[in-house]
């Protein structure tokens, strides 16, 4: 794992372009504290922060092939990297180093473009090939792994984090308006779309490739919902799920230094963590969040499982004020606005984690999006029976099922929740009919926006950018497959993987490795008869039966509770942070201009309050908190802020490399 | 009038953050897209503690509800009853 940057089309500048890589790489040193390595010729350079986990001495990067015209600069883990590297020494290869890395330069060699089908893992890379003057670049299936790049004339820059990219000082620092209009509906920006102008990401299952005067961007891999032609019993279904996931689990604890795991307490994390205990002996150390506020914390179901499964357990205690206190450093690394604070428990987790000496951790993201998890296909899935018979007087009864654990539930109100889930779905397509609701209630959020904001913005609508990303596929798909696709493709890279995954456990040099997120896994998962993953209102049904004896029967039978954090609680109950009155001031506000001054000050008294808040209020608040953190950070201070990372270039002796 | 008034006040602060768009006392709040699922229960704190009724789960519907001319028929009733 580690921070990766470069920049092509150098035209024999190869000073400047050694200056700016040196304080791109110095800027992600969270990324990668183990090393620094460089590559530079006259028409690119390469630069690398490591983390060291698999050839702890040779694997420093960027690494060549044999007659070192093919050079790579790789972020990640190649879990099948041992098979590979057999078949590739059998046909005629030589190897430098032990890394998994090596092995990604020797595959493209034969394999081209093509050499993506072969891995198994979670990366992203850039090859840089002398021979044919072509840059490749590439991000794993699923998004684990960051890549972003920008433009300066015909120059390509690239890097791990966006922070690298301002790190050279041609390339302009501007927050998007459009890329704010679909992180306040969606949550997330549509890809290439990130929340800077003109800084785009590889998407998901996509490579790039540039050469002279062309680059093209094509997917190489997509999730493919079509149901599997055979006809095959349930218990043959939890038996190969079973098998890959272990099989996965095998594969993603493959590291020269220990691996721990995420535990939440729910039925993912703990399925993990006993695949893990079933595989190795050695004993196994577990990490958790647990809240001062009862309504997020899980420690029962935690202890239930450290004992169960026998981990040696760590945990943080997280508070209101914590939260409120480490978000401009979560806003730093998420590099985009959020509207939730449940980025924030996580930073601190992944703390946790380095300061035990640990540097990978295995978890359980990817299975609601897999298995059908998430309420919000329960939600479709009770919306579509209700419609189907209007006038029942009894169909609405079954949202009661629906969100037992919220205390201000909709729910509380037979009557009311019936109304809200009637959703007028006009002007929509049909393949957003699950996702509706939720955008609709977030997009009530840009009811703060600014005066000039909404004015810029007009009658811009991010569905047709969205649409872009969909497939012909996708229309023939059952409808809980497409809310699936839908949600696999947006929440999952654009803020689960991403805000709560690699940039929180990168800010502290963690890994995160994730076995649902095995491409063989999700492409069992995906061909399963629809009513599998979700039985009735079960979700993950199949999984619950494929782990039966592993677990123990409380926790396969617990329903669902999201992982959350308290919201604007965080921000203006108990200890106000710091920073907060002069970043929602009048003035400040007015001068950034994203915001409506008033509607702000009159949201932030209804917080200080301690009103009842919904989620619009909270999403709200979080949202123009982190905005206006980013804003601060990205737009008024970076100089100040990426001060130390400059220094640090040309200071510190790693950086000193001659090439 | 003055509770029609205190009440528009309320959703005005509260759900339009201080900017009154000129909504009608017979307008669906939910129709018009002013109150989002928790809404309610904010519609509800502020009925019991500003006018001291108590409401009934089964009195939670948008009959009562779900305008201004509704709510305030409805704590009216409440009041009347008492309550």
């Amino acid at each position: 794992m580690c921070g990766i940057a470069g920049i092509f089309n150098l035209h024999g500048d190869k000073e400047s372009a050694m200056l700016t890589l040196k304080k791109m790489v110095a800027i992600m040193h969270h990324r990668g504290p183990d090393g620094a390595g460089f590559y530079c010729d006259e028409e690119a350079g390469l630069g690398h922060a490591r983390l060291s986990i698999i050839d702890l001495t040779g694997g420093g990067q960027p690494i060549h092939n044999e007659d070192r015209s093919i050079w790579i600069t790789f972020n990640g883990e190649i879990f099948n990297y041992r098979e590979l590297r057999k078949d590739l020494l059998a046909r005629g290869h030589e190897f430098y180093t032990e890394s998994d890395t090596e092995v990604i330069v020797h595959l493209y060699e034969d394999y081209g473009v093509d050499c993506l089908e072969h891995l198994n893992g979670q990366f992203a890379f850039a090859i840089w090939n002398k021979n044919t003057g072509r840059l490749f670049m590439a991000r794993d299936r699923v998004g684990i792994r960051p890549l972003f790049y920008t433009f300066s004339g015909d120059q390509v820059i690239f890097a791990s984090e966006i922070k690298a990219l301002f790190m050279d000082r041609r390339v302009k620092r501007e927050i998007d308006p459009y890329a704010l209009d679909q992180i306040f509906t969606f949550w997330m920006t549509i890809p290439p779309r990130t929340a800077f102008k003109n800084i785009f990401e590889i998407p998901a299952g996509h490579y790039m490739t540039v050469e002279a005067g062309s680059r093209k961007l094509n997917k190489y891999w997509d999730m493919d919902f079509t149901p599997d032609s055979r006809v095959r019993a349930e218990v043959e279904w939890a038996e190969e799920l079973r098998e890959l996931l272990t099989d996965a689990t095998r594969l993603q604890l493959r590291a020269d230094v220990p691996v721990g795991a995420y535990l939440s307490g729910g039925l993912d994390s703990s399925v993990i963590t006993a695949l893990i205990k079933k595989s190795s002996d050695t004993s196994l150390r577990t990490f958790s969040v647990t809240f001062e506020d009862e309504a997020y914390d899980e420690r029962v179901y935690q202890r239930e499982i450290i004992e169960y499964l026998d981990t040696v357990p760590s945990d943080i205690r997280c508070t209101y004020s914590d939260i409120g206190r480490v978000f401009p450093d979560v806003i730093w690394h998420t590099e985009k606005p959020v509207l939730r604070t449940a980025s924030a428990p996580l930073y601190l987790l992944s703390g946790l984690v380095r300061e035990k000496g640990y540097k990978v951790v295995l978890t359980g993201e990817g299975a609601d999006e897999i298995l059908a998890g998430y309420d919000i296909f329960k939600e479709t899935k009770v919306r579509r029976f209700m419609e189907r018979f209007p006038d029942s007087k009894f169909r609405p009864l079954i949202l009661k099922k629906l969100y037992p654990y919220l205390a201000h539930s909709p729910v509380k109100s037979v009557q009311y929740a019936e109304e809200f889930f009637k959703t007028d779905t006009a002007g929509y397509p049909d393949e957003y009919y699950s996702h509706f609701p939720r955008w609709n209630t977030t997009s009530k959020t840009k009811l703060f926006f600014s005066d000039a904001m909404k004015e810029s913005l007009g009658n811009y609508s991010g569905l047709n950018e969205l649409s872009s990303l969909l497939p012909d596929d996708v229309y023939k798909y059952d409808y809980l497959s497409k809310s699936q696709y839908i949600e696999s493709k947006t929440l999952l890279p654009g803020y689960i993987l991403s805000s709560q995954g690699d940039r929180m456990a990168m800010a502290h040099s963690v890994e995160g490795r994730f076995p649902f997120l095995d491409h063989r896994v999700i492409g069992l998962c995906c061909k399963m008869p629809p009513n599998i993953r979700m039985n009735a209102l079960k979700e993950k049904y199949i999984l619950r039966e494929s782990m039966k004896d592993l677990l123990p029967a409380s926790t396969l039978k617990r329903t669902k509770q999201p992982y959350m954090a308290p919201d604007a609680k965080s921000f203006f109950s108990g200890d106000t942070p710091c920073y907060l009155d002069e970043l929602l001031s009048e003035r400040n506000l007015q001068s950034a201009g994203y915001f409506n001054p008033k509607a702000v000050s009159v949201l932030a008294d209804k917080c200080r309050k301690n009103a009842a808040l919904g989620f619009k209020d909270n999403m709200a608040a979080v949202g123009v908190i982190s905005t206006m953190l980013l804003h601060d950070m990205f737009i008024d201070n970076f100089d100040s802020k990426s001060k130390g990372a400059a220094d640090r270039a040309a200071e510190d002796k790693r950086y000193a490399i001659k090439v | 009038m003055r509770l029609k008034s205190e009440i528009r006040g309320f959703v005005v602060e509260n759900f339009l953050y201080g900017k009154d768009d000129g909504f009608g006392d017979n307008i669906s709040f939910l129709e018009r897209g002013l109150i989002d699922s928790t809404g309610v229960l904010e519609l509800l704190a502020f009925v019991e503690t500003r006018y001291g009724v108590s409401v009934d789960d089964e009195e939670l519907i948008p009959d009562n509800f779900d305008s201004v001319d509704k709510l305030s028929d409805f704590i009216a009733r409440k009041a009347g009853n008492g309550n």
